[in-house]
């Protein structure tokens, strides 16, 4: 019978001083396994702007109430504070039984994460609108709706884009942990093969890139749509 | 994690809650058996978390401080201030832990956690001292050299004591950013108070939810102690001037957590 | 502000294209040494078996990984609906992924079966590969769950210390460790913590007690002996020669490990839904996973950094299961 079988070709390694071999850091490998990384950096990219995306509605949802009423302010930093103080592995791992493993459970925590910056940042924004702007817009007969659409919101916009780019560069680095959850991810391409310096750079030169480049987008969008801001450098 | 794989409701997850305060201060059998987890068990675990902490904290205070006071001094390096700080809140702090091992695999994997949680914890302090620095009112930088004191007495006794709450809130930023990070080091072998979160077969549910308290605490009781120092070392005649825990929480920016 | 994030983009876009031909083996285009042409080899796609969804999944480390590969594409050769949920974690995690219905299926070692799951004590396991399946499976069949006949290969957990080591220490056998172990540092999985055919096992069947014991990535249990950092590490029989080169592989002359022949775990119900191609199948795909073949398969992975995907297809196509 074992004539029969089939025998892999066993494939001599004991002269292999290739780069792979000597664990280096191996272009061509690189761009052999390249497409390795393809779905992990996608699923690491739905992460982190689905997270920050519901983040950010609940974050201004919240801010627009506690705007109105501020005596939530106080209360609402609090309890995300606490949360705060968690290790984000252990949001995930003690949401698992509860969500299960897969995306829900890794974008649940890194919605909660999101929302304590979103939410700061917010509120940061509209303390920072000058009290004669918003008097000068209440002389001006704006009602509250149109003194927040019109005069907070916009003032406020530097702040909240810069809690933008925090929240997305932070979130960046917390999906590199949702492979724990079961969602994938560039953590998961790093921790397979921890020890191999070639992986080590891509799977984690993608997470810097990732962040580096939504960092910028929001940069370029923000300096977009507040050209008042322009004059006054960065 | 329970072998029936049964989605928790939220009431059980609730009754579990007095497990894992058990789990704290009781040791117990490992989830298969054979050895001993909890309680006693978890006091190498706290003195690792807090060995990594310290010298994290010690060697990134010791070479973002300095630095940051300079440029903030000088007035210089704003830019590579900036990039520096936002390179650093980019990078996950898996990756870099993950780059020491594998770029240093002859190192022992302590201190390869060590350094790359103090690399992460240097940007916050970094850039609260410049900014620190650079926010001093420049009538009272412009008496002080009136009076005749040279650059680095400006410094010592005009601009770091009235940089302090800004840069204490860097440091109580990294260091909870640390401690929460350090939870991550038994992916590689370090064993912190993460590994009853990671290793839930063998700690089971009280010691995840149980170990997680703990290092809650930890991050809390550390911001205390920080608030604490500050207002030791804030000198009395700047107390009085300006509290610094008025200072809106809102005002303090969120860095990174694992 | 735009030029860099355009000048990214283009970088990411070369990249993407640049990785299109990936069919440059090192060791050129393999053939097989001798195939069977008796035709028995193919797997045939059976357009009924579509309707029966799949999902397989595996543990995290790399034999695991490529073994689910191999199962998912050669199922899905035969026509099934396949999906993958590989590196799963441990035998436990993997185990309520199956009862769950998360997955439908695993591959699991009879070894471990008996030791994690059922409870057996060192001195009642069997010796006999054949037997060791048979309890594996009445064990499972108490869970509900069924476990398909076993692998050729048998990928068995060893001690492992350094050259250098066994000839200081003078250490052929397990046992020699006695009375010298509380100098050494001992790396395992996580789980070898609990694992009576890991730490627990040298505690309670050996009686040894170790300097310190450090969990790590399983993929890391060769490097850490060679860096320096493990006096003693946990290997498999199915290792890469060359990784085992350097080392020396300690007797277990109190027969602590029990033979860890890989077979299929899967809920009873799905199994009977699955039709007769299943069974022939899984066969099939077996059939030529012997101790050699798979030491070459974890090679590939291990050492050449290839991708379990494309190695799993490697196999299939080399042995004739699938046509390439």
């Amino acid at each position: 019978m074992t004539a029969l079988l089939a025998q892999l070709e066993i494939h001599n390694r004991s002269a292999d001083n290739s780069c792979v071999a000597d664990n280096g850091i191996c272009p061509g490998w690189i761009a052999d396994n390249f497409d390795r990384y393809l779905t992990p950096l996608w699923q690491h990219v739905f992460l982190t702007v689905v997270s920050v995306a519901i983040g950010f509605v609940i974050a201004f949802a919240l801010a627009l109430i506690a705007h109105r009423r501020r005596w939530l302010i106080n209360p609402i930093v609090q309890v995300t504070g606490v949360l705060y103080t968690l290790p984000s592995v252990a949001v995930f791992f003690l949401l698992l039984p509860i969500t299960g493993r897969g995306d829900t459970t890794a974008i649940i925590a890194l919605v909660a994460y999101s929302l304590l910056i979103l939410f700061r940042n917010f509120m940061a924004g509209f303390e920072n609108v000058p009290f004669e702007t918003r008097d000068a817009g209440r002389g001006m007969g704006l009602t509250q709706r149109q003194l927040l659409w019109r005069v907070e919101l916009p003032l406020a916009l530097p702040e909240i884009m810069a809690g933008l780019r925090i929240a997305l560069t932070t979130t960046v680095g917390l999906a590199s942990l949702a492979f724990l959850a079961g969602a994938g991810g560039l953590g998961e391409a790093l921790f397979d093969q921890i020890a191999f310096r070639s992986n080590v750079l891509v799977a984690g030169g993608l997470a810097l890139l990732l962040a580096v480049v939504l960092d910028l987008l929001v940069l370029g969008i923000q300096k977009a749509i507040t050209p008042w801001t322009r004059a006054v450098s960065a | 994690m329970d072998a029936g794989g049964e989605r928790m409701t939220t009431l059980a997850f609730l009754g579990e809650f007095g497990d894992a305060i058990d789990y704290i201060f009781h040791a117990r059998e490992s989830r298969a058996g054979g050895s001993q987890v909890g309680g006693k068990e978890l006091l190498p675990l706290i003195w690792t978390h807090l060995e990594i902490t310290l010298i994290a904290m010690a060697i990134a205070i010791a070479v973002a401080l300095p630095i940051g006071l300079a440029l903030g001094h000088t007035g210089r390096g704003a830019f590579a201030t900036i990039s520096v700080s936002n390179t650093g809140r980019a990078i996950p702090s898996v990756a870099l832990i993950a780059f020491f091992i594998a770029f240093f695999p002859q190192t022992p994997e302590f201190w390869n956690v060590t350094v790359a949680l103090a690399l992460l914890a240097i940007p916050p302090i970094l850039t609260n001292a410049y900014v620190g620095v650079q926010q001093v009112s420049r009538d009272a930088v412009d008496a002080a050299r009136g009076m005749g004191m040279s650059g680095i007495q400006v410094v010592r006794r005009v601009e770091f004591p009235l940089a302090l709450p800004l840069i204490f809130g860097g440091i109580r930023t990294s260091t909870v950013n640390v401690i929460a990070t350090a939870t991550i080091a038994p992916l590689v072998g370090v064993l912190t108070l993460g590994d009853p979160i990671i290793s839930g077969t063998v700690h089971g549910r009280a010691g995840q939810i149980g170990a997680s308290i703990v290092v809650a605490v930890m991050a809390i009781t550390a911001e205390l102690l920080l608030a604490a120092a500050q207002r030791a070392i804030t000198p009395a005649g700047l107390k009085l001037e300006r509290d610094p825990s008025s200072v809106s929480p809102l005002k303090r920016r969120i860095q990174t957590a694992p | 502000m735009k030029r860099p994030l355009i000048l990214i983009l283009a970088l990411m876009c070369l990249f993407v294209v640049a990785c299109g031909d990936d069919d440059d083996d090192a060791a050129g285009t393999p053939t097989p040494a001798s195939t069977s042409d008796s035709g028995a080899g193919k797997i045939t796609k059976n357009p009924d078996n579509a309707k029966v969804q799949l999902t397989i999944g595996s543990k995290n480390f790399t034999e695991q990984k490529v073994l689910g590969e191999i199962y998912a594409q050669g199922l899905e050769a035969a026509g099934y609906s396949i999906s993958k949920d590989l590196n799963l974690g441990d035998e436990n995690t993997a185990l309520a992924a199956v009862k769950s219905g998360e997955i439908s299926a695993y591959p699991e070692y009879t070894g471990t079966a008996l030791l994690s799951f059922f409870g057996k004590q060192a001195d009642q396991l069997p010796k006999d590969p054949q037997a060791a399946y048979e309890e594996a499976k009445k064990g499972f069949e108490g869970e509900g769950l069924t476990a398909f006949p076993p692998t050729p290969f048998t990928s068995s957990n060893e001690v492992a210390v350094t050259s250098e080591t066994a000839d200081k220490l003078g250490l052929k056998n397990i046992s020699d460790l006695e009375g010298k172990s509380q100098d050494l540092v001992l790396y395992g999985s996580p789980e070898c913590r609990q694992r009576l055919d890991c730490l627990l096992g040298l505690q309670q069947v050996y009686g040894l007690k170790f300097k310190k014991f450090v969990p790590v990535a399983i993929e890391r249990r060769h490097e850490v002996l060679t860096s320096g950092r493990a006096d003693v590490s946990i290997v498999f029989t199915t290792d890469p020669q060359i990784q085992r080169e350097k080392e020396v592989l300690l007797e277990d002359d109190k027969g602590m490990f029990p033979p860890y022949n890989s077979t299929l775990v899967m809920k009873q119900e799905t199994a009977d839904q699955a039709g007769p191609d299943l069974a022939k199948t899984i066969d099939l795909i077996q059939e030529q996973l012997t101790d050699e073949n798979m030491q070459e398969l974890n090679a590939r992975v291990d050492l050449d950094k290839k991708d379990p995907a494309e190695v799993a297809k490697e196999y299939l196509t080399e042995t004739g299961l699938i046509s390439g």
